[in-house]
C-alpha cells in the first residue's frame, strides 16, 4: 500500500430530508477511490464532529437545502476549532445564496458547490486540497 | 383502418424516402432517449396502435377507466386549481403572503410548514435551533393557526397543507380554528399530505415507526368519511421520489404501491373501501420531457382506475378516479442563468395540464438559489394564468389522446410500471420493499445515472454543462427574518403561559392512554389541541407510546 484512501464524511446536519445530492456525491468520491462515510440524516453539530474524529476522516462534506446553513455551518467549524481538527478540509454544498458564501469561506469552510456542479470538480478539488501520505 | 395498406405504405417510405435521407444525412444520435432514458423510435404511426383498443384502454373522459381524465368536460368546465406552495417565517407572515395570493387570482392555498413543525418539535426544541421559519411557517399550537388564518374565511377556500407525520395534529387545528370561525368540519376543502412511507423513501420527515404510523393514518380515513366528508384525507406523493431522482416510471410504480399499502392497511382496520377510496388524491412531478411526463399522467389514472378495480373490488366511480395535484420540477432548476427556469417550468406546467392534473403549484425561476421572492412567485402563477387563459390547450379534453406516440408511451409506461408493482407485491408490500431498502435503491441508481449523464453531456442542461455565458448574481432574494426563531419561542411562551395547565395536563393524558389502545386517536387530538396543547407536546405522548424511526442508511 502506497498511499492511503482519502477519507470523506458526507453529513446532513439539520432537520433537512433532501438527501439525493449528498448521496450522489458519496458515491462519486467512493468511485473515485476515496472512504465515504454517510451520517444519514438529521445530525446535531455534535454528531457530525463525533463523526468525523471515529472515522478520522480528511474531509467534511456538508449538504443542507433548508436555509439553516448559517445557524448550523458555523457551529460545525467553531467546534473544529475548538478541538483543534482544523487539518480537515470542510466543503459543502446545498441551496446556499452567493452572499452567505462568502461568510462561510471566512468562518473555514473552504469551497462551497452550487447546484449544477460537476462531481469530478468535487473530487478534484478534494484531491488538491488534501496531501494524504 | 387497413392495417395491410399502412404497412405496405410504412415500407416504401423507408425505401424511398427514409433511407436515401439517412444514407446523406444520419440522425444527431445513435439513440434517442426519454428523460427517463426510454428509447423513443423515430416515428410512430397506426401499426404502433393497432393493439390499444380505444373503447377499453383509452375510452372516455369521466369513464372508466379515465385514461382521459376523471371529468367529461375537464378544463370547459373549471380550470384547474391554481395552487402555490407557499410559507415562511411566523404565522403573520404567511397570512400576508396568503391574502396577496389570493388577491391575485389563486384559487387555493397550500401551507409550507418549517421543519421543526413538520417532525413534531416546537419551536423552543434544541433540534429546531436555525430551523424555526425557514422552509415553512412555523406552528407550534392552535394560536399560530388562528393567526395564520385569519380573515380567511374557510368555508370559502381549499387548503393544501404538506404535513405528514403530524398531519392528525396539524388536521385537529385547522378544525379547531373553523369551529372559531363559525365553519362546520363537514363544510371543509382540502388536503393534508398524510403519506409517510415517501417520507421514509424521499422525503424524510418521519417521526413514528411504520406500523403506528399507518395506523394514524388508517384512523384519519375513518374520522375524516364521517365527519369531513369533503376533505381528501391523503396525498400520495411521487413528487418526492421523482425529486429524489427516481424515473417517470419508478415514480408511478412506487406511488401506486404505497397507494396500495394504505388501501390494504384501511381494508383490514374494517373500513369499506368504497367509503374511504374517493377521497384518496395524489401528488405528481412534472419534469422536463413533455410527452414522457403527459402519458405518465395518463397511465397512472388508467392504472388506479384498474388497481382500485380488479384488486379492491371497489364500486363507486369516485373511488377508481385517481384526482391529482401536480408541481413543476424543483430538481430540474439551475441555479444557472437563472430566468431559464421560467421557461423549463412552463413546458412542465404544460405537460401536467395536458396530463389532465386537478391542481398545480408552478415553481419559482429563483429556487435553486433561495426561497422564492414574492416577485418570482408572481411570475411563477402568471405562468399557469398565461398556459389557462391564453394557449388554448384547454378547449379541448385530452387533445393528445390518439396521438400515435402518447398512445404508444401510455402504454408502456403502464406496462412498466405493473413490472415493478409485481415485484414489490412479492418483496411484500410497499413497507416491506422499503423496510428492506429495495425501493430508496432503485431511485439512487437512477439518480446517479442521471448525474453521469449529465456529466457525459448525455443529457444537455441548457446554462450548466452547454451555452453557459458570464453571469450576474441574482438579486433580490427572498430573506427570513433571522429574529423569527426568537419571536416565535417567546410567542409559544406566552402561549404555555395563559392556558389552562390543568386541562393541557389532562388531555395529554387521555391521548396517550388512548394510543395504547385501538381506539381512533383523532378526537383525542382535536381536545389536545382546543386545550392549546403544543404540536410538540402532543407528538411526544404519541412518541412515548409509538417510538421513533430510524433511517437505515445504504448507499
Amino acid at each position: 500500500m502506497s498511499k492511503t484512501r482519502i477519507r470523506v464524511l458526507v453529513a446532513k446536519p439539520g432537520l433537512d430530508g433532501h438527501d439525493r445530492g449528498a448521496k450522489v456525491i458519496a458515491r462519486a468520491l467512493r468511485d473515485a477511490g476515496m472512504e465515504v462515510i454517510y451520517t444519514g440524516l438529521r445530525q446535531t453539530p455534535e454528531q457530525i464532529i463525533e463523526a468525523a474524529v471515529q472515522e478520522d476522516v480528511n474531509v467534511i462534506g456538508l449538504s443542507i437545502l433548508s436555509g439553516a446553513h448559517m445557524y448550523l455551518f458555523p457551529k460545525i467549524t467553531d467546534m473544529l476549532k475548538e478541538r483543534k481538527m482544523t487539518d480537515i478540509l470542510v466543503i459543502a454544498g446545498g441551496i446556499i445564496p452567493a452572499e452567505d458564501i462568502v461568510e462561510l469561506n471566512k468562518m473555514g469552510i473552504k469551497k462551497v458547490f452550487t447546484p449544477g456542479t460537476d462531481t469530478k470538480e468535487i473530487v478534484d478539488f478534494i484531491k488538491k486540497n488534501i496531501a494524504v501520505a | 383502418m387497413d392495417y395491410k395498406k399502412v404497412k405496405k405504405a410504412r415500407k416504401d417510405w423507408t425505401d424511398k424516402t427514409l433511407d436515401p435521407v439517412l444514407k446523406k444525412f444520419p440522425e444527431r444520435k445513435e439513440k434517442f432517449l426519454t428523460g427517463s432514458n426510454k428509447e423513443v423510435k423515430r416515428l410512430y404511426d397506426p401499426l404502433d396502435t393497432e393493439n390499444i383498443d380505444y373503447l377499453k384502454e383509452i375510452g372516455y373522459p369521466g369513464d372508466y377507466p379515465y385514461t382521459r381524465g376523471v371529468q367529461p368536460t375537464m378544463y370547459r368546465g373549471r380550470l384547474w386549481t391554481m395552487r402555490q406552495y407557499a410559507g415562511f417565517g411566523d404565522a403573520e407572515e404567511s397570512n400576508r403572503r396568503y391574502k396577496y395570493l389570493l388577491k391575485n387570482g389563486q384559487t387555493g392555498l397550500s401551507i409550507a410548514f418549517d421543519l421543526p413543525t413538520q417532525i413534531g418539535y416546537d419551536s423552543d426544541n434544541s433540534m429546531s435551533h436555525g430551523e424555526v421559519g425557514k422552509v415553512g411557517v412555523a406552528i407550534d399550537s392552535l394560536k399560530d393557526m388562528e393567526i395564520l388564518f385569519e380573515g380567511i374565511p374557510l368555508d370559502k377556500v381549499s387548503t393544501s397543507m404538506t404535513i405528514n407525520a403530524p398531519a392528525a395534529v396539524l388536521l385537529a387545528m385547522y378544525i379547531a380554528v373553523a369551529e372559531k370561525q363559525g365553519v362546520p368540519a363537514n363544510k371543509l376543502n382540502g388536503t393534508i399530505q398524510n403519506d409517510i412511507l415517501k417520507e421514509y423513501i424521499a422525503r424524510g420527515t418521519y417521526i413514528f415507526p411504520p406500523l403506528p404510523s399507518m395506523r394514524l393514518i388508517t384512523d384519519i380515513f375513518e374520522f375524516c368519511s364521517k365527519e369531513l366528508p369533503r376533505w381528501n384525507t391523503i396525498s400520495i406523493s411521487g413528487y418526492h421520489i421523482r425529486e429524489a431522482g427516481s424515473s417517470a416510471i419508478q415514480e408511478i410504480a412506487f406511488t401506486l404501491a404505497n397507494g396500495i399499502a394504505y388501501v390494504d392497511a384501511a381494508v383490514k382496520k374494517g373500513l369499506d373501501v368504497d367509503n374511504f377510496a374517493p377521497r384518496l388524491s395524489f401528488f405528481f412531478n412534472a419534469h422536463n420531457d413533455l410527452f414522457e411526463e403527459i402519458s405518465k399522467f395518463r397511465a397512472a389514472r388508467k392504472l388506479w382506475a384498474k388497481i382500485m378495480k380488479e384488486r379492491f373490488g371497489a364500486k363507486n366511480p369516485k373511488s377508481l378516479m385517481l384526482r391529482f395535484h401536480t408541481q413543476t420540477a424543483g430538481c430540474t432548476l439551475t441555479a444557472q442563468q437563472p430566468d431559464n427556469n421560467i421557461i423549463r417550468v412552463t413546458l412542465q406546467a404544460l405537460a401536467a395540464v395536458l396530463g389532465g392534473t386537478q391542481s398545480l403549484h408552478t415553481n419559482s425561476r429563483d429556487e435553486a438559489l433561495s426561497l422564492p421572492s414574492q416577485k418570482s412567485v408572481r411570475i411563477a402563477l402568471r405562468t399557469q394564468q398565461v398556459i389557462g387563459y391564453e394557449s388554448g390547450v384547454t378547449e379541448t379534453v385530452d387533445p393528445l389522446a390518439g396521438s400515435y406516440y402518447i398512445e404508444t408511451m401510455t402504454r408502456e409506461i403502464e406496462d412498466e410500471v405493473m413490472v415493478y408493482i409485481d415485484k414489490i407485491d412479492k418483496l411484500g408490500g410497499a413497507p416491506k420493499a422499503i423496510e428492506n431498502g429495495f425501493v430508496q435503491r432503485e431511485i439512487q441508481n437512477s439518480a446517479y445515472q442521471y448525474q453521469k449523464d449529465i456529466e457525459d453531456k448525455k443529457k444537455i442542461i441548457v446554462g450548466v454543462n452547454q451555452f453557459q455565458s458570464e453571469e450576474e448574481t441574482m438579486k433580490d432574494l427572498l430573506k427570513v427574518n433571522p429574529k423569527i426563531e426568537k419571536q416565535q419561542v417567546e410567542k409559544l411562551e406566552d402561549t404555555k403561559k395563559s392556558r389552562a395547565g390543568n386541562e393541557v395536563n389532562k388531555k395529554l393524558k387521555e391521548l396517550k392512554k388512548a394510543a395504547n389502545t385501538d381506539k381512533n386517536l383523532m378526537p383525542f387530538i382535536i381536545d389536545c389541541v382546543k386545550s392549546y396543547a403544543t404540536l410538540g407536546e402532543i407528538c411526544d405522548q404519541l412518541r412515548d407510546v409509538f417510538g421513533e424511526y430510524k433511517d437505515s442508511i445504504k448507499i
